[in-house]
């Protein structure tokens, strides 16, 4: 069931993006109306709506789409790159090197930009850790890097159980949210946003040599594309993509895995569609699961993490079941 | 048109010894078989033609240029290979297949033209798969698989063509169609050089052969020189009989 009319399809997710940024910024302890909503935003509307929704919801949907469009985009281009459709922005250890970090920051009494700093330092390292083990003696095939990958993240994993079974109980709640995707501690949004937009746009021109390249690598080099460095650009950009997002909200699952799969079993596979797809998508997703996280027991909020895949699992296996 | 030349070349594979140097020259007009038995290198000597490998000595030139000193997309829009194995890790169907050969045609800002859908579908016409348009190509059977491969080398129209075994899984009427259209292609000053298994296919079909042997030892010379019954028994170490069918050798293993 490929849709015909693929930028029909781009369009859509604009438009969905555009329904859920309105419902994220009314819906609330205090709910607004989305009239109230659209005047605020273009300047006007009273003390307290502008309080409310500029300062305080409107970051926290901002960073929720851009972890979602963050995260999408990097899981299809690790799909592309390891050439397996299992693969997922956290397959190569990126977010056990990010929880470490995080981990280890909170365990050492530090809170805000300190936490988030030490996990983008944690993802570099395993980033960079995966590749020089891969690398070896020179050649690194993807199923080289994969498995280096997988194992380097179990390695993470036993370490995160250790210092989980370790940890003090008054700092377990705040690192058990941090590991299933908490959004309630989001900076500022714009870093992500323009590392998003600015990675997109980067993609566009090398859209097609991507199309080719999922083809397999010999076939590509066949075909002219200089297989090597763009394996590395993609590999350096899709960790970027991680460890923003996973700086930004902790690891939210799922999202790079299932959000690729379903827009391509819906508009095909062509990356010049479907990485900006990835990125309306996947913030979509992000931001609806963060807006029904925080209503849903509210006062009280559930990680991001588990509704994305409480809402991610049925859709994605409804849409497997009905493609050919 | 253009010209691919080796120069000593050695081609590399791992843990045995250096075999023959090579120095040919694959000139427009011309296809060329090469035959030996399993596993002698001949996937590997069309990947070293192609670029994909390094040679442990030698060089290949395209056109007087060095290969290993041109770019991927360069070589791209002069040398086209048809690979043994297809990997198909995502989903596309036979057009999208075919399509990818305008890929080093196209400049990174170009989204493909009616002209490039058009050249496509021409080439899968040729290969009698235009049916197969919309068609997933893991769904496909190996002989239509094969067919739509040699559709994608089309489309991308190299003056110099390399083929690995292109008549695997072919039926016997799509192996005569192939042969012919690379014939034809040969007529319109492409170079063609094909690893086959098949004798009589390479006896009726080409001009020159080279013969790599299992010792590392390799000749090549015109085709009605190089095939004789002798030769070939200790090439593949398999008796055979030989006959002739309209000034034709015919080979049939006893």
């Amino acid at each position: 069931m490929i849709i015909s009319d693929r930028r029909g399809a781009l369009g859509v997710l604009v438009l969905l993006a555009m329904v859920a940024v309105a419902a994220s910024l009314s819906v609330g302890s205090v709910p607004l109306h989305p009239g109230d909503v659209v005047s605020v935003l273009f300047g006007g509307g009273d003390e307290l709506q502008r309080t409310l929704i500029l300062d305080l919801r409107l970051p926290r949907t901002l960073s929720a789409f851009a972890t979602g469009g963050l995260l999408a985009v990097a899981g299809a281009l690790m799909q592309v790159l390891l050439r397996n459709p299992l693969a997922d922005p956290y397959v190569l250890g990126l977010s056990g090197g990010a929880a470490i970090g995080a981990l280890l920051a909170m365990l050492g009494g530090l809170a805000g930009w300190l936490v988030s700093g030490s996990a983008f330092a944690g993802a570099m390292l395993s980033t960079l850790l995966v590749f020089g083990l891969a690398h070896g003696s020179g050649s690194w095939t993807p199923a080289r890097l994969l498995l280096t990958g997988v194992v380097v993240a179990a390695g993470w994993g036993a370490m995160i159980t250790l210092l989980l079974a370790t940890a003090p109980t008054s700092r377990l709640p705040g690192m058990l949210y941090w590991l299933m995707g908490d959004l309630s501690h989001a900076g500022s949004p714009w870093p992500a946003l323009l590392v998003l937009v600015a990675v997109c746009a980067l993609l566009f021109p090398l859209g097609r040599t991507l199309n080719v390249l999922a083809r397999g690598h010999v076939q590509a080099a066949v075909l002219g594309v200089s297989v090597r460095p763009l394996e590395w650009l993609v590999y350096l950009l899709a960790s970027l993509l991680t460890s923003v997002a996973v700086t930004t909200a902790g690891t939210v699952g799922f999202v790079g895995l299932v959000v690729p799969h379903m827009l391509r079993l819906l508009i095909g596979n062509d990356q010049r569609l479907i990485l900006p797809a990835c990125a309306l998508g996947g913030g979509t997703l992000v931001l609806v699961a963060d807006t029904v996280a925080r209503v849903v027991i509210a006062p009280e909020q559930l990680p991001v993490g588990v509704i994305t895949a409480l809402m991610g699992v049925p859709t994605f296996l409804y849409l497997l079941y009905r493609s050919r | 048109m253009s010209v691919l030349k080796t120069d000593e070349l050695v081609i590399d594979i791992p843990g045995r010894a250096s075999g023959s140097a090579l120095s040919l020259t694959l000139s427009p007009g011309e296809v060329w078989g090469v035959l030996g038995p399993n596993g002698v290198g001949k996937t590997t000597l069309l990947h070293t033609l192609a670029g994909l490998r390094t040679p442990r000595s030698g060089q290949v030139r395209l056109d007087g240029n060095l290969l290993a000193d041109m770019g991927r997309r360069r070589i791209a829009r002069h040398l086209g290979l048809v690979f043994q194995e297809h990997q198909d890790g995502f989903p596309a169907t036979v057009l999208e297949t075919a399509l990818v050969g305008r890929h080093p045609w196209l400049s990174p800002w170009q989204m493909e033209s009616a002209s490039d859908l058009g050249r496509a579908r021409d080439a899968l016409e040729r290969m009698d798969a235009v049916d197969l348009e919309h068609r997933l190509v893991h769904t496909l059977s190996g002989g239509e698989r094969q067919r739509v491969s040699i559709a994608t080398v089309l489309t991308q129209d190299p003056a110099i063509w390399l083929l690995d075994e292109p008549t695997n899984h072919l039926d016997l009427h799509h192996q005569v169609a192939v042969m012919k259209l690379l014939r034809e292609l040969a007529g319109a000053g492409r170079g063609i050089l094909m690893g086959l298994h098949d004798l009589n296919l390479a006896a009726r079909w080409c001009d020159q052969v080279l013969l790599m042997f299992p010792d590392g030892r390799a000749c090549w010379g015109p085709v009605r020189e190089m095939l004789l019954p002798s030769v070939l028994e200790s090439l593949y170490g398999q008796p055979l009989k030989a006959t002739e069918l309209d000034g034709c050798p015919v080979f049939i293993p006893v």
